[in-house]
């Protein structure tokens, strides 16, 4: 069950690109052990929201927490404290094509832990065990699959077993089996881990898997929220459109 | 027509601004702590070390064209002898660190630039801001001390193997002796000469590395972004190097009169 203290919080965020609104005055929380979702259109600021809790993203207006801790406030060594907390797999997973699927998983550790060459090898092969590509250590970024590729990136944003996991589009560019795949070992992370998951997705059924609470983007808004139950009973011919929809691409 | 041209202008000065603050930001965070510096030492193989053999061969290339020309004028006036004191002048002054610094913008800017364009594309630099990793020291910072360290290097590199192209041209033309040659080259120059103008390509180096990595950083509309950045960085650099040669030039003519030859 949730706790009472929000792990993440916007408070009023509104965030203008060349003078076009994205998002507008958006306010949530998220609590500890939660997997929240956010839904919406393309292009309607979903993936901006998630930038801001992990601060790629400063708002233009509002704030953003992180725990305690302002993140839109923050820069240097404190930001980087704050940004430990965080996992992020982004919608492409964004790995380092330089280096090796291992040493993907291996760099965050690698940065910011004390541990001796071997444990951090150990550990990153363990994380890509838990996502089945123990075998793929050796291997470049380029030569997996989008599926593969994913998983890696999963691997790496739970490296340094961060409280908190945001998921840009997690099923985006996938067959709906290895989109499934991915879903379940986002739960089990959820599940084992106590992390606190905070999904973009256009993704209804995805979205119904993942979220105790789902949030519902439109024009820059958050136009509705709750749980899934809930937004299937709303009479928003929008929010009713959406979560009819079994889409899952 | 004048609204276009004064928007242009705005637009072109804004990132003139954008750069230089860049530039200022990179300069500054080279000497503050935490050093970057297992990712240096690999910039310094990746784009210095790796730069060498393009420069080597470069430079025997320079070495044997500009043999051919000093002897050409030389001979008019009987003094084939000074052609390769004449040579490694005209290579340790001016020559061999503009052509490095030309080279390497080429070589170096493009990589970067393409580098950090696609890095950018491809949400790596978000990747590694998420990660907890100031991307600008780690990927910016590391880069600019690997271009002002190796610049010198190189420079040297070519320096020596244009005296080498030098050598094979004279030895091809008259059969002079490798001692010989060496010893007339050396005889007209001393560190007056070397040091200011082989220190000058630290800020070729910075020139590239600062350039491009703005370019690469600030890169937008997916790959096509990535190719107009890669061209840029080359363009620009090239500019801004023969630009601020004629400066320092000046600067070294005026902190080392022997140097202009007095």
């Amino acid at each position: 069950m949730a706790d009472a203290t929000p792990v993440v919080r916007l408070d009023h965020v509104t965030k203008s690109f060349g003078g076009q609104r994205v998002l507008d005055d958006v306010s949530f929380d998220v609590h500890a052990g939660c997997g929240f979702v956010i839904l919406g259109r393309s292009g309607t600021g979903k993936s901006v929201t998630l930038r801001h809790i992990i601060r790629l993203l400063q708002p233009d207006r509002g704030r953003v927490f992180v725990g305690a801790d302002e993140i839109s406030a923050l820069a240097g060594p404190e930001l980087s404290r704050v940004r430990r907390k965080i996992g992020f797999l982004f919608q492409n997973a964004a790995l380092f094509d330089s280096i090796t699927v291992g040493e993907n998983v291996a760099f965050p550790m690698r940065r910011h832990t004390r541990l001796k060459d071997h444990e951090i090898r150990q550990r990153a092969q363990e994380r890509l065990a838990e996502v089945g590509l123990e075998r793929e250590y050796d291997r470049m970024p380029a030569d997996l699959s989008g599926g593969m590729r994913k998983r890696a990136g999963l691997a790496r944003a739970m490296a340094l077993d961060p409280e908190i996991l945001l998921v840009d589009e997690p099923s985006a560019g996938l067959d709906p089996i290895t989109a499934d795949e991915i879903d379940e070992l986002l739960l089990d992370r959820k599940k084992r881990g106590r992390v606190t998951l905070i999904v973009v997705t256009h993704n209804i059924p995805s979205a119904r898997r993942l979220g105790d609470e789902l949030a519902m983007l439109h024009e820059g808004r958050i136009i509705v929220r709750g749980p899934a139950a809930e937004l299937d009973r709303s009479d928003d011919p929008l929010v009713r459109a959406f979560m009819t929809s079994q889409h899952a691409g | 027509m004048l609204a276009r041209l004064g928007n242009a202008a705005v637009g072109l000065l804004g990132s003139i601004g954008d750069a230089s603050l860049f530039a200022l930001k990179a300069a500054r965070e080279i000497f503050v702590p935490p050093f970057e510096i297992r990712e240096t030492i690999r910039q310094i193989y990746e784009l210095g070390l790796r730069s060498a053999p393009l420069i080597a061969v470069s430079g025997v290339a320079v070495g044997v064209v500009l043999s051919m020309h000093t002897r050409a004028s030389l001979e008019r006036f009987g003094a084939e002898a000074m052609i390769p004191a004449g040579l490694a002048i005209a290579l340790v002054r001016e020559t061999g660190p503009l052509t490095a610094g030309l080279l390497l913008s080429g070589r170096i800017g493009a990589g970067i630039g393409a580098e950090l364009g696609a890095m950018r594309v491809t949400e790596q630099i978000d990747a590694l801001e998420a990660s907890a990793v100031d991307s600008f020291r780690y990927l910016v910072v590391t880069r600019v001390i690997a271009c002002v360290v190796a610049l010198p290097i190189l420079t040297t590199i070519m320096n020596f193997t244009g005296m080498l192209g030098g050598f094979f041209a004279e030895t091809a033309s008259n059969g002079m002796p490798l001692a010989l040659y060496f010893r007339r080259a050396f005889s007209m120059i001393d560190l007056s000469d070397y040091v200011p103008a082989t220190l000058k390509t630290m800020v070729f180096g910075f020139i590239i590395a600062t350039i491009s990595s703005y370019l690469g950083f600030n890169t937008g509309s997916g790959t096509e972004g990535v190719g107009r950045a890669s061209t840029k960085a080359v363009v620009f650099s090239s500019i801004l190097i023969i630009l601020t040669n004629v400066l320092l030039v000046r600067i070294i003519f005026f902190a080392f009169p022997q140097a202009a030859g007095g």
